[in-house]
This record gives structure tokens, sequence and C-alpha cells, in this order.
């Protein structure tokens, strides 16, 4: 009986989390997806039903290739970096240093500062011809940084080169930059959350301390790493911030994201139905990802 | 004897890494001296010449009005969303029901949705409930679609818990709110710390819906910062100076919180 | 502490919560309330909002019973400020009056969707149609109403160059593009950047083949492009483009790296030679204590001497307002002589008025008052005012694109693709 009334306050206790999602998320992502199936491109609603035209212009579209690309390269290529980052600095300031604080909160400092801001001090810093390169050249480097064209491994898919471009690289480093603190953050608590009992235990069974860090840390930390990724995948699709002040869509798009463009595409060109296409898309692509996760997820439990 | 020498090495790297992600801040606190016409991109390196705090004053006067405004916003949506998203944790990992991970999934996926497209539905609805351009209209935007996050950490905070702990509790006769107020959360402080720091970053230094959702005296001070800003020149001391200024309260958050990851340790070994 | 933890913490939320709410509902009674302006822009900061501000002080000298609130959007360009306006606009809730561009961004905008108020009875009152020339009229009216009141003019078709590499380099400003290239090359082979471009944000790459096209057409027929009248594959379109890409082999290696004001800033120090920027640039300048006239100087973008392409914020009347009366009788002094001499001397813009008080402005201004007056006007693309945003987007990515892969064929395809939704 008394089982019986836990589990209605249970419920009764996420029941107002579920309404709302359902309205702002769900409710809303419905209009954003009726939207994008209609004929709104200008600033007078027009709901008439397009199909999937608006779907198909995109794909057709260089720009819309473009950032298809860059998102798939941005988000491996920064998640993998933030998730590394973290736990490496994670891992040594947790090694019972002295001013452990002082580390701890010079890298968590770049998150407290705005997207617009940061972008801002990197593009300057990233400049080739007045940046970190007046540094780096004594060394005999001068890479180009956001301003490079160039896409590495480009094969030709559709109407873009398909690769690494560049460009995409600065802009991981300033957002890892910004986001580091974070990752570490929640690794330094998941190693602190790890029983001292567990590493002794290892250690009097004579592991090395890789070897403890092999079988016993980084299986503990695993459920953080996919908080991270989950997190963090959705900071970089999202990443709009910072690419408008940093670099905007860059020369040939070399930069350019789905939020930037979606941004564009409806605040500018004021072409409701192909930005809602956008966020569809982007949408679609989440789910793509996410239901993977949580197969494992499930598998773990 | 490999210890001795690993902790020189340690340092070592630390401060490397501390100097690289220092090397912005350096940039922006230089900039932040510089009077207007000495800022230039060929120039970012350098010392000021003189030191110049105008823009400094420029701009705290600039962001003043706006302070409170995002004090009020970002504590009670900051502890609120935090609750929710601990409660929902709590429910979703340790009183699994029937669909519970398909709420789970659905709750998780409202993280992904591209605010900028959903900005017009919401406009109306919140207007609707007279809540639009006011900062508790601003406050239950951020709670609700804060859920998904900090429904995620905590959930995930929680899955580590053992039942057995649980268990014991209910033979006690603990029921479900008791468990949560003397189990769960104060196993969860160290949780608490990283999602408030979570939050309170990101609503801090939220600005599409505070832009969109709010007028003048309303508005947090993200907008204002934005507002130094001129549609055409830029006066980068002052924006470099009001950035500092603005990062301040999150920066103050860090140093005070990060305390509590020593907490969250003692709190960690109580599990075992 | 452990046990109270969960207590505390409900306490704090509710105090937090209360204070925020008692703070806020003594004004969250929505907007645009009786007896109250909200002037919409992106004029947050530097000379724009002391204009800003001394238009309205004289807003409020004359009328101290109306209370008027500035409601400014600041961010690149106005991108944010046209995105928070057109949620308002579309969820139901629109400013007293907001800053929108002459031409084409207000009428195939707000005013093809039906969002405005024709204010012809305020130009009656006002006299305003003796005052305004003609053409800028038309480029706020349609269909024989006139929608909106214009308080500034900047000029699009300005090369600004430094005097000094001019005259170490005995070179004068050229009068054709031809000529630009001749000049070009005397300077690269000299080491001087000729042309400085900061187009991160693209618009810049626009205005630089916007001259090349109008020079090529000439004002008529420019127009007639942006109207549909002429095709996109018209011979002088492909003409320009050639010469675009020609030019394009002249301008500093980052560019993408600048922001407009970062290419500029070239000009400023001697390492480039000249800049194709709107007249903002001359604002620029002078608040990096630059002398106008002896530091640098200034000609019409290469062959379109006696054009002048418009920018013009104007200020309209949007439907659904609460109090019109009181929005007309600021619209009233926005387009005042008074109104105007007090905003645009500290913009750095001209007036849209033909009878400024010359006194006020400086010197780079009271050539730009001259050459406005006795020039043929025309509206920039690059600045929405001469196509529907739209069209402005595409011909922008098609650019983009342009400015580093350089293929002729493709640039006419997708310019004629950006115009195809005209028709």
């Amino acid at each position: 009986m008394k089982g019986n009334s836990d589990r209605i306050w249970s419920i009764l206790f996420i029941l107002p989390s579920i309404i709302f999602i359902g309205i702002f998320v769900y409710g809303f992502i419905s209009w954003t997806g009726y939207v994008s199936l209609s004929e709104w491109r200008s600033l007078i609603p027009n709901y008439s039903f397009a199909g999937f035209e608006n779907y198909l212009n995109l794909f057709k579209d260089f720009r819309f290739q473009a950032d298809i690309r860059n998102t798939i390269i941005f988000t491996v290529l920064f998640i993998g970096a933030v998730a590394f980052m973290g736990q490496l600095l994670a891992i040594l300031i947790d090694q019972n240093i002295k001013g452990e604080s002082i580390f701890r909160n010079i890298f968590l400092f770049p998150m407290a500062l705005s997207f617009v801001v940061t972008g801002v001090v990197w593009q300057w810093l990233l400049n080739p011809s007045t940046g970190v390169n007046l540094l780096l050249e004594k060394i005999g480097l001068s890479p180009k940084w956001y301003v490079s064209t160039e896409v590495l491994f480009g094969i030709p898919i559709g109407k873009i080169e398909f690769g690494i471009p560049v460009a995409i690289i600065a802009i991981v480093i300033a957002a890892v930059w910004q986001m580091t603190g974070f990752s570490l953050a929640m690794y330094l608590a998941g190693l602190r959350g790890i029983p001292e009992e567990l590493k002794e235990a290892a250690r009097m069974d004579g592991a090395s301390e890789w070897k403890l860090y092999r079988k016993i840390i980084f299986p503990q930390l695993r459920p953080i790493t996919m908080s991270v990724i989950i997190i963090m995948a959705h900071i970089s699709l999202k990443i709009f911030d910072l690419i408008y002040a940093m670099t905007g869509p860059g020369a040939n798009y070399v930069t350019d994201v789905p939020a930037l463009y979606m941004f564009e595409t409806t605040f500018r060109a004021n072409d409701y139905a192909s930005g809602a296409a956008i966020a569809m898309i982007l949408l679609i692509s989440v789910a793509v990802f996410i239901i993977p996760y949580l197969v494992v997820n499930r598998r773990e439990d | 004897m490999a210890k001795r020498l690993t902790k020189p090495f340690i340092y070592l790297i630390l401060i490397a890494f501390s100097l690289f992600y220092l090397m912005p801040v350096y940039v922006l606190i230089v900039t932040s001296l510089k009077p207007f016409d000495q800022i230039s991109l060929d120039t970012m390196w350098q010392l000021p010449s003189t030191i110049d705090l105008s823009s400094y004053s420029t701009a705290f006067s600039k962001l003043a009005p706006n302070i409170m405004n995002s004090f009020y916003l970002v504590i009670p949506a900051t502890l609120l969303s935090a609750l929710f998203g601990s409660l929902n944790g709590y429910v979703l990992s340790k009183w699994k029901f029937k669909g519970s991970e398909i709420v789970f999934t659905a709750i998780l996926f409202g993280m992904f949705i591209p605010y900028q497209s959903i900005l017009i539905p919401l406009i109306v609805f919140l207007r609707d409930m007279g809540l639009y351009n006011s900062i508790p209209g601003l406050i239950f935007t951020h709670v609700v679609y804060g859920l998904p996050i900090t429904t995620l950490m905590f959930r995930n905070f929680y899955a580590s818990i053992p039942y057995s702990m649980l268990e014991s509790a209910k033979i006690d006769g603990a029921n479900f709110l008791k468990i949560y107020g003397k189990i769960m959360f104060p196993l969860s402080i160290s949780g608490f710390v990283v999602v408030a720091i979570w939050q309170f970053t990101n609503i801090w230094n939220e600005f599409l819906f505070a832009v969109s959702l709010t007028q003048s005296d309303q508005q947090p001070v993200m907008v204002a910062l934005q507002n130094l800003a001129g549609s055409q020149v830029v006066q980068w001391n002052v924006q470099m100076a009001g950035a500092l200024l603005a990062a301040l309260p999150t920066l103050l958050v860090y140093i005070l919180v990060g305390k509590y990851f020593v907490r969250g340790l003692l709190a960690g070994s109580v599990k075992g | 502490m452990k046990r109270y933890g969960f207590l505390w913490m409900i306490a704090i939320l509710l105090i937090g919560t209360m204070a925020a709410c008692s703070d806020s509902d003594s004004s969250s009674d929505g907007s645009g309330g009786e007896g109250k302006i909200e002037l919409f822009s992106w004029w947050t900061a530097g000379g724009e909002s002391e204009g800003l501000n001394a238009l309205m002080d004289q807003f409020k000298e004359e009328h101290p019973d109306i209370e008027i609130e500035n409601a400014a959007v600041a961010g690149g360009g106005g991108s944010n400020a046209k995105a928070v306006l057109a949620n308002r606009m579309q969820g139901g809730d629109p400013p007293s009056t907001f800053q929108v561009h002459g031409g084409d961004e207000l009428l195939a905008g707000w005013v093809a969707a039906d969002k405005m108020q024709p204010l012809n009875d305020l130009y009656e009152e006002n006299n305003w149609k003796d005052v305004f020339p003609q053409d800028l009229i038309d480029m706020v009216s349609k269909d024989g109403n006139i929608y909106a009141v214009p308080v500034d003019i900047h000029r699009g078709n300005v090369v600004f160059y430094n005097k000094k590499v001019f005259e170490e380099n005995n070179i004068e400003p050229p009068k054709d593009w031809n000529g630009f290239l001749e000049v070009a090359e005397k300077l690269k082979s000299k080491g001087i950047t000729p042309l400085a471009l900061g187009d991160k944000n693209v618009w810049p790459s626009t205005m630089v083949f916007e001259s090349i096209l109008q020079a090529n057409l000439g004002a008529e027929d420019y127009n007639k492009l942006w109207n549909g009248e002429i095709p996109m594959d018209d011979e002088r379109v492909v003409k320009s483009a050639e010469m675009f890409k020609k030019v394009l082999a002249y301008v500093n290696e980052d560019h993408s790296a600048r922001a407009w004001q970062d290419g500029s800033q070239l000009v400023a120090d001697g390492k480039a030679a000249m800049n194709i920027m709107g007249d903002w640039a001359n604002g620029y300048y002078k608040s990096k204590d630059l002398k106008p006239g002896e530091d640098y100087g200034w000609f019409a973008s290469p062959g379109t001497e006696g054009e002048f392409q418009v920018i013009t914020d104007t200020f309209g009347l949007p439907k659904g307002v609460e109090n019109p009366d009181q929005v007309k009788e600021f619209l009233t002094v926005l387009g005042s002589k008074k109104g105007q001499d007090a905003f645009n001397p500290k913009k750095g813009s001209i007036p849209a008025r033909t009878d400024a008080d010359m006194s006020k402005y400086g010197k780079y201004s009271t050539d730009t008052i001259k050459d406005f007056k006795d020039s043929k006007l025309t509206p920039s693309l690059a600045h929405g005012s001469a196509a529907p945003e739209q069209v402005v987007t595409k011909v922008n990515q098609a650019v983009n694109v342009f400015v580093t892969q350089q293929k002729v064929d493709q640039f006419i395809e997708s310019l004629k693709q950006s115009v195809s939704s005209l028709k």
C-alpha cells in the first residue's frame, strides 16, 4: 500500500516537467514542423502547403551542404577535444597538488565570459597577420587559421569538398578553450566520487598507476563522459554566438553552421519556411545521435 | 621514486596549459585599459602606453542598471531548475515506472531544439500568460528549457548511488520524500554544484531569450553588454571592460562554490 | 547542516522568486501602453546613440507630457534588432515606431505585409514634400501612400583613401574601373595593398561588386536589374563580374578575417591605399583622431560620379499601436529641421531634408550634402534598399562564394537564382 503512494508521489513530482516539456518543446516543434512545410517565405505568414520543397531546396544548396560538413567535423573535433582536455586536466588537478583552486579557477574562468566576447578575442588571436602567428613565425610556422579556405582530405560530394576545413580548427580551439572548464568540473566531481577504498584495494593488489586508471577509474568515469558528450553535442549544434562573433559564415562558407544559416534565412531573408526546415533537419539529425546513446545507456542499466 | 619525478612534471603541464588559457584573458585586459584610438588588430599584444580606466567607468555606468535584473533572474532560475532537475533525476533513476525511459528520452530531446525557431510561439504564449516582458517570464522560460540538461545531469549522478541504500531506508520506513531529503539530496551536493555552475553561467550569459522576451528596463546585463557596441563602430576597450565586469559574478560563484567540490568529496565518501 | 540543506534551499528559492516577482510587478504590464512611445532602433553606442538622445531631448522639450523610451538593440549592423523586431511584430507586440532602411526593406517587407499605416496626412501637414527630395520620398512610398519619415542619409558609393600614400606615389583618384586597375598595379608594385577589404560579414564585398555594377550599367539600368527588367546574364553584368574578379586580386589577403573597421583601419595605417565603404567610415576615422581632407580623402567610387547611393534610416507607424497620435507627434519632430539638425551632426550622417543648417556639419558632411542635392539618387543593394531582403541575402551568398572560387559562370547562375523569386 505504502509503495503505491510513493509511486503516485514520484509521478506527481515529474508531471509538471512532462507537461511543460510537452508544450514548450513538442508543441512548439510541431509548429516549426508545420511552418517548414508551408510557403511562408516573406513577412506575410502563408501556411499553404508546400510539401517538402523547402527541404529539397536546402539539400541542393551549396551553403547547406557546406554547413552539414562543418557541423559534423566541428562536433567530432570539439567533443573529442573537450572530453580529452577535461579528463586530462581533472586527473592532473586531482593529484593532491598545491594551488588546486587557482588552477581550477583558471580553467573555469573562460566559461564565465560570454561567447560574444570570446569570439572577438579569439578572432584577434588567430588572425594570421597579427595574432599568435607573431610568435609562431619565430619557429617557422604561419598557419592561416580561419582565413584558410582549404579543405583537408577533401573528396567531392555534391557541390562541396567533403573533408576537414582548416578554418574550423580555429573555431574548435576557441570553443574548447571556453568549454573545457565544464568538463573539467564534471570529471573532477566524478573522480572525487570514486571511493578511496576502490583505489586502495587496487594499489594493494600491486596495480600500477596506469593500470589503476585503465581498469578502475576510466570505467567509473564513463557515465560522466556520456553526459559530457551529450551536453557538448547540444552546445556544438547551437554554437551560434561564438561563430557569429568570431568569423561569421567565413569565406566560401568554411565556418558556416546551420544555426547561422537558419538565423539569416529566418530573420534576414524573412524566409520562415526554409528557416524552419533547417531547424527540423537539425532536430532530426540529433535524434539520429541520441538514439544510440540511449541504447548504450539502457544496456548499462 | 616515480612519484617524486611526476609532481614537478604535473606542475609543468598545468602551468603550460594555464598560460595558454590565460592568453585571451591577457588580450582582454590589455585592450580594456587602452584608449580607443590606440586599439587596432596590429597592436593587440602591446601593453597600453598609459593606463586608461575610463572604459571601466563608462561600462559600469551603462551596465549597473541591468545588473540587478540579472541577479533577480539568475538566482531563482538556477535554484528552481536545479531543484526540478534533481527531482526528475531522482524519479527517473530510482523510481522508474513503465515508460520512464521514454519520458527521459523525451525530456532529453528538448535540449536540442534550436531556440531561434520557436521564438514566435513562445512570445505569443508568454503574452497570453501575462509573463511577457517580465523577469518572472524569463525565469519561467529558463527553468523550462533548463529541464532537459539538469534532469540529465542529476539522473546520471544518481545512477551511481546503489539501490541498496534506498532499500534499507525503505525498510526503516522512509517514504519517497524522506529518502530524497535524507539520502539523495545530501549525497548530491557536488552534483548541485556542477549543475548550479552550469545553469548560473548559462543563464547569466544567455542573450537570445533575454533580448527577445524583455524590453529596456527589464533586460538582464548581457543585453546591456551587447548594447555597449554600436551598429557600425564598436568601442572595443569599453566592450572588453564591460565583459570583464559582467563576468565578475560568475567568477565569484566559481571561487565560492569551488570549495564545495571538497564537500562533494566528503559526501562522496559516505557512499562506500 | 546536511539535514536542513533541503529546507534551506527551498527557503532561498522562495525568497529569490518573491524578490523577482515583487520587483517586476510594477512594470510587467507589457509595452506600448497609453502615453508612452517606445523607440526601437539598433543605435546603442557612440555617435548614433548620442544623436538619438539629442533627438529624444528635442522631443521631450516640445512634449514634456509624453513619455518616450529608448528601446535600442545592439549587434552587427542591426541583425539582432531585425530579429527581435520580426519576432515582436509576428508575436503581435509592435514597438511604437522602429528604424528601417528606406526602399525594399520597408516596402517589400513591412508595407507589403500590411503592417504599416500610411502617413500622407503627416506629410501634408508639415509640407514635407517640399523639403525631402522626390527620389527619397519614392523610396518610402507604395501605391501613392507614404509610409515612413527618413531621418538621415548615408552614402554607399564612396572610396576613402590615404592621402599620404596617394601623394607619395603620385596617384590621382581613378575615374573608372580600368583606371582603378592601373592605379592598383602601380601601388601593388610598391608593396602597398591597393584596396582594403574587411568582408567577414560579406556585405563589404557586395558593396564592391555593387559599385562596379552601377558603374557599368548606370543608375537607371542598375535599378532595373533588381526589379527583374534586366536579366542577370546581361553582358554588362558578366563584364562586371569579370572586373570584380580582377579587382579581387588587389585586396588584402586576410580580408575574410577582418570586419569592415579592420579593413578601414588598413587605410588609416597607410598599409592600404583605398577602401570602398559607406560613409560611416568617416565617423570611424574621426573617432580615431584622423583629419578629414588631410589624413584621408574621398571620391565617388569609379564610374559613379554624379550618382548617390542612398542608405537612409526611416521611421514609420506600425499597425496595432495603441497611441498613434502620440507617435505621429514624435515623427513630426523626427522630420523637422530642428530634429534632423540635432540628430545628424552627432551621428555623422547628413539630414534627409535639403534645407539643413550647414554650419552644424563638418567638412565631409557639407561636401556630401551638396552632392546629395545635385546627384541622381539610387538605392543600395547591400543595405536592403534596392531589393527585398530575400534577394539581398542570396546575392550576399553568391558573392561570398565567388570571392573564393572566382567562377564567373557559376556566379551569374547564382545571381539569376537569387532574383528568380522576384517574378
